[in-house]
């Protein structure tokens, strides 16, 4: 039996699911919507923190830090200079990337834990460098800013329910996220995603085939910090909050939890970590109100066990036992 | 002056806390190349295991200690041979994540347990005693010499007893470990067994500073982790040192150079940049890789 | 006069009995029906807050009691309580979920200055009752501007101008340190207290240090406040880190004319007994509540039913923590809104209940701090009396602040 799957199934497969997609939020509540959309930003922070931990092997316990100044780089720019929610997006990643460049320098002479313990610094100091006094004028200091949320350009009804902000955002979001996948599969796929693998496993053998290291892995830092500091502005304006609580280190260490349970070093993990990190905090609280957070760490456990690689850890491992089956 | 002499001692004194935090860390790392993000949430646990015992079963102070400490021993052990056996074998992240599992779910028991109100915890070096001085406490000084003994003991484990040896091989290098016959998978247990006991000393003596309640650990772990990796993540001795340096540097961080509203930002970026200085911290090994 | 004539004023009188023996209409809002009233609680049941969490659970446990008893008008409380972990974006999560998925009748006892602050225009947009919110930030007192969210405790930056009106009858000269919690709760009090001392600030405050939720002691800031030569300190910080500050104050041998502390950490079981009772003394703070372990209401009957309400209803939760206290303190006033509703359960009419609180006391508050509210003032506690430790008990002095 062919072991492929015909060309014309996947396209069927994959037009059926971009039709469920746009469906999706005019089948529910603009509530659920709204946990839709926290899903989709979370994908693509998540996203930004695989490229660097999951591709090139730097362990990030700090990308919230870049989520934070995402989000306050948007809301300050909506806020006191009245720019347009959809231009602080490319303004954030741009902000973001510099500075995750900056970061990414002294963070080449460390390895292992003592990356971790310096992006986890990053992340710890993050809340209250928000609250500075000295610069409470832009940030709002420890009460945080409020902003108003984008209405749609235009009004559209679907099975008869209207499009409220939510849905726009639902769709304006998606596509930000569908920019981003496309960006980052097109830059893994090539030479670059095989130089930062190569980085990641050999890095002496990288070098000696030619790979500047320092440049590299500091762009990785870069584009990374910058994709998920566009998350972070994309939360900003579906949330329509920011406060220095909302960027704890317990954002951090959740963005890394999404990238293991997803799938290190895959590009749709981030769907599945995204998925993880926003539902199941839920179903723990529906378990337990004494102790939610117990319940969440035995899900974390499980999860591990039973897929140890991730969901497209597991996915593939299925994958090529099917295959195996088919073919013998 | 005398302000800045108080400000030292204070961070010295701090810096006894992140020490005995840090030693764990070390113990945890040498026994299995892993850093355990839940040391600090299962010290915690193991205090209030203490506590329970000395103000609800009236049991005496030092009955209480050992006890403790012989608890905490096991559950280490035993928490290294069930939930983590599986995971020997996986990818580092994944291991973190287990972690930071154990971590929620330690801190989440504490609160259920033994509720949130804080207790107080007490000091088996009375206020009163010939131990007392100007600058330091009693209990800050008991606390000190505890430490002390703890890291010789450690050295001395690791250095000249053979289960020790075996130990540091099993994490150096598994396959080759096993061949020579060591059981690599109990030295792990007998790792996490031994740094939860030391695990639940530093809670003991922590606890009757900054008083007892499930979130005590949450700001000294961290001190703790950079004093560890400061000092050298390999070295007990180095990671005590570790500890000191960090006590000290926040005081006077917060008290004369940027005061207290960035204080915990400028400590963190001056251990970052000390750490890319010295990449292995202030005392620690440089690994060799063969190419 | 003609039959005609006659019939009408009898006819008219017929109508008019006959409408008095039809009964007051029933409005209901979603949330709202025959049987039950849906009510929507978020706290921190997760996270570094999770401290709080219990005033959801006493809450929770003080509905059973009165569903037990009958309910309100014959209506059962649902009460769905979420966690939020002290995350604002999951607090807005929960809060949409509340009002668009449970459709609750309003919004209670949610906690945290930054949660509310996240649902705040959300809930006014939606039109659907914030009541009674578990922070004492200002804010919620703005019936102009936020119709539909009420606070319920006297707010922080009153209880500093408080202090500091105090400070100024007393010690005009007196040199200040202040040591604060870096957050809303911490600059809430500083803001109040620094406003109460008006152009005397500058030359009053010598000192002022902050400290973060995640330092492990407030050991150095406390050094640095004493260097300062200052006598008189405001001490705004949560009860782990006020007992760590009176303890340490003692062991360094400052000595203070006036120590202030604030109320969030007055309890005398789980603050001043670990932090030691004789460095205690002469602590100023002001009250509105009873606090539990205070030695003053052991045989107080008003304590006495809490304490039996705690054993029946929620013996799993502490004794030693006012959180218990407030959570059915808000509990009690949240009941009575709701009874004066009656049948009219529409969210506005519950709104205009809620500001239209006239209850000289209320269980387990202070005697003469009453509960009062009006269209224009959305604050229904505002009175406090200073107090001061005197080794075992609070024991209130001076006059009562606040209207």
């Amino acid at each position: 039996m062919n072991s492929e799957i015909p060309r014309k199934w996947v396209w069927i497969g994959g037009l059926l699911l971009l039709a469920l997609l746009l469906m999706l939020p005019f089948l529910v509540k603009n509530y659920r919507v709204f946990q839709f959309n926290l899903v989709i930003v979370y994908a693509i922070a998540i996203l930004g923190l695989n490229i660097l931990t999951g591709f090139n092997g730097q362990i990030s316990l700090g990308h919230g830090a870049f989520y934070a100044f995402g989000a306050y780089a948007a809301a300050i720019l909506m806020d006191i200079l009245s720019v347009p929610y959809w231009a602080t997006l490319p303004s954030a990643f741009a902000f973001c990337f510099v500075f995750g460049f900056v970061v990414g320098f002294p963070a080449l002479r460390l390895a292992g834990h003592y990356l971790a313990l310096a992006t986890f610094a990053l992340a710890l100091a993050v809340p209250q460098l928000l609250k500075y006094k000295k610069i409470e004028a832009l940030t709002g200091g420890a009460q945080g800013i409020v902003l108003i949320k984008p209405e749609p350009p235009f009004s559209f009804h679907f099975l008869d329910q209207p499009l409220s902000a939510d849905r726009w955002l639902y769709f304006f979001s998606l596509a930000v996220a569908a920019l981003m996948f496309l960006l980052a599969w097109n830059l893994l796929r090539g030479r670059v995603g095989r130089a930062l693998i190569a980085v990641r496993d050999h890095p002496i053998a990288a070098t000696a085939m030619g790979i500047n290291l320092p440049v590299f892995k500091s762009m990785a830092f870069g584009v990374s910090a910058g994709i998920t500091g566009l998350a972070g502005a994309l939360s900003a304006i579906v949330v329509g909050f920011v406060s220095p609580d909302s960027f704890t280190v317990n954002l951090s260490i959740f963005l890394l939890v999404g990238a293991v349970v997803g799938g290190l070093a895959s590009i749709p993990g981030a769907i599945f970590g995204g998925i993880f990190i926003q539902f199941v905090p839920n179903i723990a609280d529906e378990i337990s109100k004494s102790a939610p957070a117990a319940i969440y760490g035995l899900f974390l456990i499980a999860f591990m066990y039973l897929l140890p690689l991730g969901v497209m850890g597991g996915v593939k491992a299925l994958w090529a036992r099917l295959r195996s089956l088919a073919a013998g | 002056m005398e302000a800045l002499l108080f400000q030292i001692f204070s961070g010295l004194a701090n810096g006894i806390i992140y020490g005995s935090v840090a030693l764990a860390l070390v113990m945890i790392y040498q026994a299995t190349h892993h850093i355990n993000f839940a040391q600090g949430e299962m010290a915690t646990f193991s205090t209030f295991i203490a506590w329970a015992l000395i103000h609800e079963a009236g049991w005496s102070y030092w009955v209480a200690f050992f006890f403790t400490v012989a608890v905490s021993f096991t559950g280490g052990l035993l928490v290294q041979r069930i939930v983590l056996r599986p995971m020997e074998k996986a990818p580092v992240l994944t291991n973190v994540i287990v972690f930071i599992g154990l971590l929620l779910i330690f801190n989440a028991l504490s609160g259920m347990l033994f509720d949130h109100t804080i207790k107080a915890f007490e000091s088996p070096f009375p206020k009163e005693s010939a131990l007392a001085t100007r600058f330091f406490a009693a209990h800050q000084i008991g606390s000190a010499g505890v430490l002390m003994v703890m890291l010789f003991a450690l050295f001395a484990f690791f250095k000249y007893t053979s289960v020790g040896l075996a130990m540091r091989a099993a994490a150096q290098n598994p396959d080759s470990a096993k061949l020579v016959g060591i059981r690599v998978s109990w030295m792990l247990g007998l790792g996490w067994g031994l740094a939860a006991a030391i695990g639940a000393v530093a809670g003991m003596m922590v606890a009757p500073i900054v008083f007892l309640d499930p979130n005590m650990m949450a700001g000294i772990l961290l001190y703790g982790f950079a004093g560890a990796l400061l000092g050298g993540i390999d070295n007990p001795l180095g990671a005590v040192i570790g500890g000191l340096v960090v006590g000290v540097l926040e005081n006077l961080l917060g008290a004369y150079v940027i005061g207290t509203e960035l204080k915990l930002t400028v400590a963190l970026v001056l251990i970052v940049g000390t750490l890319t200085l010295r990449p292995n911290g202030l005392f620690g090994k440089k690994v060799v890789t063969r190419v | 006069m003609s039959l005609k004539r006659k019939l009408i004023p009898l006819a008219g009188l017929a109508v008019l009995c006959f409408s008095q023996a039809v009964p007051a209409q029933k409005k209901y809002d979603p949330g709202a029906d025959d049987k039950e009233i849906k009510i929507g609680n978020i706290v921190p049941y997760s996270g570094p807050a999770s401290a709080y969490g219990t005033i959801g659970k006493v809450i929770g446990a003080y509905f059973d009691k009165v569903n037990a008893e009958g309910g309100i008008n014959g209506r059962k409380i649902k009460y769905i309580t979420l966690d939020d972990g002290y995350n604002p974006a999951k607090t807005l999560e929960q809060a949409r979920k509340l009002v668009e998925e449970e459709e609750v009748l309003l919004l209670f006892t949610t906690v945290g200055t930054p949660p509310n602050s996240a649902i705040h225009k959300y809930m006014n947009q939606k039109k659907v009752p914030q009541l009674f919110v578990a922070t004492g930030a200002s804010k919620w007192g703005d019936p102009k501007n936020f119709p539909w969210t009420m606070g319920w405790q006297p707010p922080y930056t009153t209880e500093g101008r408080n202090y500091s009106t105090h400070l100024l009858d007393t010690m005009p000269q007196a040199k200040v340190a202040i040591l604060y919690q870096n957050d809303d709760y911490g600059k809430d009090y500083l803001k109040g207290f620094m406003e109460g001392l008006g152009d005397k600030a500058a030359s009053m405050v010598v000192a002022q240090a902050s400290y973060e939720v995640t330092d492990p002691t407030v050991d150095s800031q406390i050094l640095t406040l004493k260097s300062s030569g200052a006598n008189v300190l405001f001490n705004i910080t949560t009860p782990k880190f006020a007992a760590q500050a009176i303890k340490k104050i003692a062991e360094v041998g400052w000595k203070l004319d006036a120590h202030y502390l604030n109320s969030v950490s007055t309890s005398v079981g789980s603050v001043l007994k670990p932090a030691g009772l004789e460095n205690a003394v002469g602590l100023i703070s002001v009250q509105y509540m009873k606090e539990p372990t205070d030695p003053a209401w052991v045989n107080d009957a008003d304590y006495k039913a809490w304490l039996a309400f705690m054993q029946k209803h929620y013996p799993a939760g502490e004794l030693t923590t006012s959180f218990n206290v407030t959570g059915y303190a808000h509990a009690h006033t949240l009941v009575q809104v709701l009874k004066q509703a009656g049948d009219n359960l529409t969210r506005e009419n519950v709104m205009k209940q809620a500001a239209s609180l006239n209850m000289p006391t209320l269980p387990m508050l202070l005697p003469g701090v009453n509960v009062k509210t009006s269209a224009d003032d959305f604050y229904p506690i505002e009175r406090q009396q200073l107090s001061k430790f005197d080794g075992k008990t609070w024991v209130r002095f001076g006059k009562i602040y606040g209207r």
